[in-house]
């Protein structure tokens, strides 16, 4: 800021401004070579983020020796259904179990943690209540806790409870998203008008219809974030699988493919299960990613502008 | 001193008189907020506050086989025990080594590069801005183990097309290599969080007023000047935030070096990293005091860094 204000000198009228704003939009050879500079730069970063995913499409399409006589993207023979089915029906389809799994640790998971994320997030907003802001600040400290800290402790409890190795040991912990419950405190404070709730009241409604008829309707859109959100973090939970799951049967996809990927180098055909198996399991990731882009962007602006 | 108080007292005890029904109005009010944070702070008292409860309970006591290790074995209450135990073990102390070396390559790579894509796909003069965006964010719609598993394959020789054209150009890399294995694994987690990093520093740079930047491009700021001197001071709580999540996660770092362990790097050993020792400890050796002293030790490391990096972002926040 300090910059700013050096720089600002008295003589800059409104219309010098016009004319040094127009003198700069004429494309001189120095702005042409900048412009080329950022959009270079830019090329080669998108390259960069683009290029492994697209060498995993390129070597789903090849045969075990193709993968390893050909350059990664060449074309070799073309085996991509092959290896779709040799995925799909190895070990009498396991890896479409996998894949269901992980549906349901993520799908089921994930809405019926936002439920609870969108239902105490907008308490907090909303209602005035004992203790409200310390047990905020609970939450906003489970932010912070390292999950691989309580991830051993968590299993201990959970073999005293007899859930170790049932799909419970990962969903039960899913539910719980304290990240979630700020952005859903944030969002009730940005969508919920609480003149809306003053004159539902009025009009007599309680405080659970209230909650289930006007506000939750008016926070979709947050709940699409806070959805993405856990989604992603289920979706992508290798350690927690890890640790609580031994039953083959009840992997998700990630640590299914990590198991594959294991024996990789005593056996190398299980490099195209891997490939093929990881490409089946990022397309639905990626199509779902780029159709639902408004949400992630709105759900990373009210976390980071605070 | 009493007169004050008195009225005050008397007020309180005499509130003025309100509309009917309002203090029913509350009751139904609180008994709404109790029924929509029960469920929540149930469950964060059952998958959080317990197991962190459990932990330090844990940490207390060692494993003592009795006797002559007939009869199994019984828990000791061992006070520090287990803490002076993970501390004077050179595998743990390692550990922290790795991971300040590895903190040290690859927060400034992350937040540089991601700053850097954000103020260039800010500056006027990025094409395209909505492709590249997505570009770069994508990397984050894929599951880390297989974002890890796809660079892994493309260390890889003979698997790798990044080897080959290497190779092309005349030169050599091993990706695993003692002198190479610590910047595979910066490269491995910066695809993965670059871009994600990026759209929330763009997405503030977005929020920042027009006027401001235009003011100081008019008043001659070159672009560089502009981006450095401007923008980044006024995007600095995105910026400390990112530095906040992204240190709290770098130190809990386990699927990259345990991939990378796995196809036999050389340097990375079983408890490379904090969180691979705790799972050694509390997985393989079911020592689960000593793992359980661990993880609370690299819980309060996370915590002490926290503190760190907000009290260093306020004072830079002050000063911009």
């Amino acid at each position: 800021m300090s910059s700013l204000t050096h720089t600002t000198t008295p003589a800059n009228t409104p219309v010098e401004r016009k004319a040094t704003r127009s003198a700069g939009r004429r494309t001189s050879p120095n702005a042409l070579l900048s412009k080329g500079v950022v959009n270079a730069l830019l090329i080669v970063a998108a390259f960069y983020t683009l290029m492994p995913v697209s060498w995993l499409l390129f070597a789903a399409t090849k045969s075990d020796r193709d993968l390893f006589s050909t350059s990664g993207f060449a074309l070799g023979d073309f085996n991509l259904f092959a290896n779709l089915h040799h995925v799909f029906t190895f070990n009498d389809g396991i890896y479409l179990r996998w894949f269901g799994n992980s549906i349901l640790y993520s799908v089921v998971g994930s809405a019926a943690s936002t439920f609870l994320c969108i239902a105490t997030g907008y308490a907090f907003d909303t209602y005035d209540f004992k203790g409200k802001e310390k047990l905020f600040a609970a939450v906003l400290g489970g932010v912070l806790v390292p999950t691989t800290v309580i991830q051993l402790p968590m299993y201990l409890l959970a073999t005293k409870v007899g859930i170790v190795n049932t799909y419970w040991a990962l969903l039960l912990p899913a539910l719980v998203n304290p990240f979630g419950v700020y952005l859903a405190r944030v969002f009730s404070e940005g969508y919920v008008p609480n003149e809306v709730l003053e004159a539902a009241r009025v009009d007599g409604a309680g405080e659970l219809r209230i909650f289930a008829g006007i506000s939750l309707p008016m926070l979709a859109p947050g709940f699409m974030t806070i959805f993405l959100f856990s989604f992603t973090a289920s979706w992508n939970n290798f350690f927690g699988a890890l640790v609580m799951l031994n039953d083959e049967k009840l992997y998700p996809v990630n640590l299914g493919l990590f198991m594959w990927n294991s024996v990789t180098q005593q056996q190398p055909e299980y490099y195209s299960l891997v490939i093929t198996g990881s490409l089946v399991a990022v397309v639905p990731l990626i199509v779902a990613f780029v159709c639902l882009q408004r949400f992630w962007r709105s759900g990373l602006t009210a976390g980071a502008v605070k | 001193m009493a007169a004050p108080v008195a009225p005050a007292v008397k007020a309180r005890r005499h509130p003025p008189t309100k509309p009917p029904g309002t203090s029913k109005l509350r009751r139904s009010q609180r008994r709404a907020a109790t029924l929509l944070i029960t469920p929540f702070f149930v469950l964060f008292a059952a998958v959080m506050a317990a197991p962190i409860g459990y932990a330090v309970w844990m940490s207390l006591f060692q494993e003592h086989s009795s006797g002559l290790g007939f009869g199994g074995t019984e828990r000791v209450f061992s006070g520090f025990g287990n803490y002076t135990k993970a501390l004077s073990d050179t595998g743990f102390r390692d550990s922290f080594v790795h991971i300040a070396l590895y903190c040290a390559l690859y927060i400034p790579v992350m937040i540089g590069g991601s700053l850097l894509l954000a103020l260039l796909v800010d500056s006027a003069m990025a094409r395209a801005k909505r492709f590249f965006q997505l570009a770069l964010f994508l990397p984050h719609a894929i599951p880390g183990l297989i974002a890890s598993v796809i660079w892994i394959y493309l260390y890889t020789p003979g698997l790798s097309p990044v080897l080959d054209w290497i190779g092309a150009l005349g030169g050599s890399w091993n990706f695993y290599s003692n002198d190479h294995v610590l910047s595979s694994m910066v490269n491995l987690c910066a695809w993965q969080w670059i871009g994600y990093n990026m759209v929330i520093f763009y997405a503030a740079l977005q929020a920042v007023p027009r006027e401001m930047i235009e003011a100081a491009v008019v008043d001659g700021a070159g672009a560089i000047r502009t981006a450095l001197q401007i923008k980044v001071p006024l995007i600095a709580s995105a910026v400390v935030m990112t530095v906040l999540f992204t240190c709290v996660g770098a130190i809990q770092i386990f699927t990259e070096p345990k991939l990378l362990n796995q196809r036999g790097a050389p340097s990375i050993d079983t408890e490379w990293s904090p969180t691979l020792f705790i799972w050694k400890a509390g997985f393989v050796q079911h020592d689960y005091g000593l793992a359980a002293a661990a993880s609370l030790l690299l819980a309060l490391l996370g915590v002490l860094l926290s503190y760190i990096v907000t009290r260093l972002g306020n004072r830079w926040k002050a000063a911009s």
